[in-house]
């Protein structure tokens, strides 16, 4: 740790960390956090809603719970060298865009391709007819 | 009753879990002997005390780096003698003649040789390098996060141990390297190979995300004054982009194969066909993984080849700037060309096309590299030594597989070669050619630098070209072979296919590669006795351009005994040229003090792994106990480092610089 320059120890060190990250905050988070994630299973669980509807409250639960890290773990916003920060953050967001994105359009395409259930009950039949 | 007794404390463990056959049995017999014969050595030196005192509790990255180096070379010989039973059998196993392995037993000696190669043996090597060599050349006394780094390395030993113990209880996967389901799910891999697989990757893969986190941190917050990226040796910005890689990959894989064996434990259906599950998904995220995951382990690669090349040209690095672009161009390129290796899985021609331009495009930053590295030879002082060679053998065999893999990122080219001898010829190219290359560079060119003697240059050569002459042997023969319709994994053909010949040839390129480790061994071994007549008294063997050569060798423990002062690229030549001298006072230097913590989380880590690939649940509890409680313990110590003052510092200066250490 000894040739570290004084203002970058306050980033590492979390005994040194600013004020705002108190025990507070971290229950809030932890509290926040749970929260969201049993909404989200116990709603996919027992379907209570359309499946439209459904969707979108995921995502925005999702989201949330993408914000709920950020805020309360990661301590954004309350750095000491914002730039680097954002850069690593936008670095972040769009290898996990790409990620996404190309993995929907991968499993769509594989999807689009795929007999239905009906042809392949029936592609199955006529191979056991042969 | 007793039924009841034993599954509660043996879980699915019994009897039936060793080895079935001779062959297996003499496996197992050697896997064990090793840590039995190292344990009667340590007892008979008395040297136990030793090894735990300067080693096993050690926070000092030099020594954490020679620890994960002897693990990667011990699991290189466990690789190759796998791979002499996969040459055996291939060789012999044509018509009539079933060779001398059964079809299960050689799937899981494929599987563990791709399994170590890449997760043992190649990031073992890789993170070696990273604690030797980074903090050196940033001038920095250690990493950013000293206990993270200890704990990352005994981490990845445990993933180690784990693997191996598949040798002596149970089996391993037979699924190959990256066990695809259906295939490795429970209902087609019943046993506990898959298990031991997923729970090695585990626990080594949680290793390398906080390994490439630390040294991420290490270069971006603890550079000595003065040096601004810009400035920094090539090296360094290779891991960079190496740990970037790390820390966006590698959380993929842990997620990946945290759903697998839900599937396996607990029933869930994430890859299964039934269900609403979905196999191809498990694909699509283990190579989202796995593309980076290649080049996490080559763009390091590339930054050794970089420091050889400039150093034994004496001549700065041509096109430093374009170098650093190439790399950052790479490491975001090697997010959107995972597809290429799954073309066949039935993807429209435009997902295809799309994927198959960006792997054509991502050969664009790497030939520049090579460019600039044939450019920096160019009228420059070239010594011939064999760090040199190595990167002269690696540019041929590079660029030979590499024009094979823009072949292939060709879907139709593809659709013909995938799965078969051809693709394992090229990505070995690329390993082998690549990555192992640049390590046993990087080992010879570093060597005086850790342990304050050079290896013998001779033996070097001759190791070299037993690789070289071996590699071409045993490879091209694959490229062939791959042509005419030989698929990888194959344990047995028809004599009629004319195919025998070729797997005897490339065997035989086996086994002189083969030699070419014997002679490595011996090299090493002859250089440790001759030392004499080699030591490094200069700390600067190679005439070198960065920083880690200002230093005395070996290496004092505390790196530096004053920061160095930087204001220029290559910045200990520009010393050197201009006879500069530090006239600076010495400074108290705060160092991490030992502590077993990290290897007592790893263990607890260990016994969870194994507990639950056995289903041991007992055993699972309290190896995830042993972790969390090490780790607060660890945490409310307020006390982890001491004071070294700077009179002693002076002293052992002094001492270091005057040679008289040894």
């Amino acid at each position: 740790m000894s040739s570290l320059r004084a203002d970058d120890v306050d980033v590492l060190v979390s005994r040194h960390q600013p004020e705002q990250a108190t025990l507070k905050g971290y229950v809030i988070g932890f509290g926040s956090s749970i929260i969201l994630t049993m909404t989200a299973y116990l709603l996919a669980r027992y379907g209570l809603l359309d499946k439209p509807i459904m969707v979108a409250l995921l995502a925005t639960l999702a989201l949330a719970q993408f914000a709920v890290q950020l805020i309360y773990f990661l301590h954004v916003g309350r750095e000491f060298s914002p730039r680097l920060k954002l850069m690593v953050m936008l670095t972040m967001m769009l290898i996990v865009f790409i990620l996404v994105a190309g993995s929907i359009w991968i499993m769509n395409s594989l999807n689009g391709r795929m007999m239905n259930t009906k042809q392949m009950v029936q592609y199955m039949n006529n191979q056991n007819n042969l | 009753m007793m039924h009841v007794f034993a599954n509660f404390w043996l879980g699915k463990l019994n009897l039936q879990a060793l080895p079935p056959n001779a062959i297996q049995w003499f496996g197992a017999l050697l896997m064990i002997s090793v840590p039995i014969g190292l344990a009667v050595f340590l007892t008979v030196t008395k040297r136990w005390k030793w090894l735990y005192k300067e080693w096993l509790t050690t926070q000092d990255p030099k020594k954490i780096g020679v620890m994960y180096i002897i693990v990667a070379v011990a699991m290189l010989l466990r690789g190759a003698a796998d791979v002499a039973l996969i040459k055996t059998q291939q060789s012999i196993s044509v018509g009539h003649s079933m060779g001398i392995l059964s079809s299960s037993h050689f799937q899981q000696i494929v599987t563990a040789h791709g399994t170590i190669m890449i997760f043992f043996v190649a990031m073992g090597l890789m993170f070696g390098l990273f604690n030797l060599i980074v903090p050196l050349q940033i001038g920095a006394r250690d990493v950013a996060f000293p206990f993270l780094n200890a704990t990352s390395f005994w981490l990845f030993f445990s993933g180690m141990v784990l693997v191996n113990l598949s040798l002596i209880l149970g089996d391993f996967a037979a699924t190959g390297w990256l066990a695809y389901p259906p295939l490795s799910e429970l209902r087609y891999s019943p046993t506990v190979g898959v298990d031991y697989w997923i729970w090695s990757l585990e626990i080594a893969g949680v290793g390398s995300l906080l390994s490439g986190i630390n040294f991420l941190v290490t270069i971006l917050k603890m550079r000595v004054k003065g040096m601004n990226l810009m400035k920094m040796p090539m090296f360094c910005w290779s891991v960079l982009g190496s740990t970037l890689l790390i820390a966006f990959a590698f959380p993929i894989l842990t997620v990946c194969l945290t759903l697998l064996a839900l599937d396996r434990d607990i029933g869930t259906h994430f890859f299964t066909a039934g269900g609403g599950g979905n196999m191809m998904m498990y694909v699509n995220l283990i190579w989202a993984w796995g593309h980076p995951e290649v080049y996490i382990l080559v763009l390091p690669a590339f930054g050794v080849y970089s420091e050889v090349v400039a150093t034994f040209s004496r001549k700065r690095l041509f096109g430093y700037t374009s170098m650093v672009w190439a790399i950052m161009a790479i490491v975001l390129l090697s997010f959107i060309v995972w597809l290429h290796h799954f073309f066949t899985m039935g993807a429209g021609s435009d997902v295809n096309a799309f994927f198959g331009i960006m792997t054509m495009i991502i050969a664009i930053p790497t030939g520049v590299k090579i460019f600039n590295w044939l450019f920096t030879m160019y009228r420059g002082k070239i010594r011939l030594e064999s760090p040199m060679l190595w990167f002269i053998g690696f540019v041929v065999l590079f660029t030979i597989g590499g024009m094979a893999g823009v072949m292939m990122a060709v879907p139709p080219i593809d659709f013909q070669l995938h799965n078969s001898l051809f693709l394992i010829a090229h990505f070995h190219m690329m390993i082998v050619g690549g990555v192992l290359f640049a390590d046993f560079a990087a080992i010879t060119y570093w060597f005086p630098k850790i342990f304050g003697f050079r290896l013998n240059e001779r033996l070097g050569r001759i190791a070299f070209w037993c690789w070289l002459i071996g590699f071409l042997l045993s490879f091209i023969p694959l490229y062939i072979l791959g042509f005419m319709g030989a698929t990888r994994r194959l344990d047995h053909y028809a004599a009629g296919l004319g195919w025998q010949q070729l797997f005897i040839v490339s065997a035989i390129g086996a086994a002189v590669i083969g030699i070419g480790v014997g002679v490595q061994i011996l090299q090493l071994v002859y250089s440790y006795f001759s030392r004499r007549n080699n030591l490094d008294l200069s700390g600067d063997p190679w005439d070198g351009r960065s920083l880690e050569w200002s230093t005395p060798s070996p290496v004092p423990f505390y790196n530096f005994a004053k920061t160095p002062h930087v204001t220029e690229r290559d910045a200990f030549w520009v010393a050197k040229r201009h006879n500069l001298k530090d006239t600076r006072p010495y400074e108290d230097i705060e160092i991490p003090k030992n502590t077993p913590l990290a290897m007592i989380i790893a263990a607890g880590a260990l016994a969870f792994g194994f507990a639950v690939v056995w289903h041991i649940w007992w055993l699972a509890v309290i190896g995830l106990l042993t972790s969390v409680v090490s780790l607060i313990v660890r945490s409310m110590d307020e006390h982890t480092e001491r004071i070294i003052k700077a009179e002693e510092i002076e002293r052992l200066d002094k001492l270091y610089s005057g040679g008289l250490s040894r």
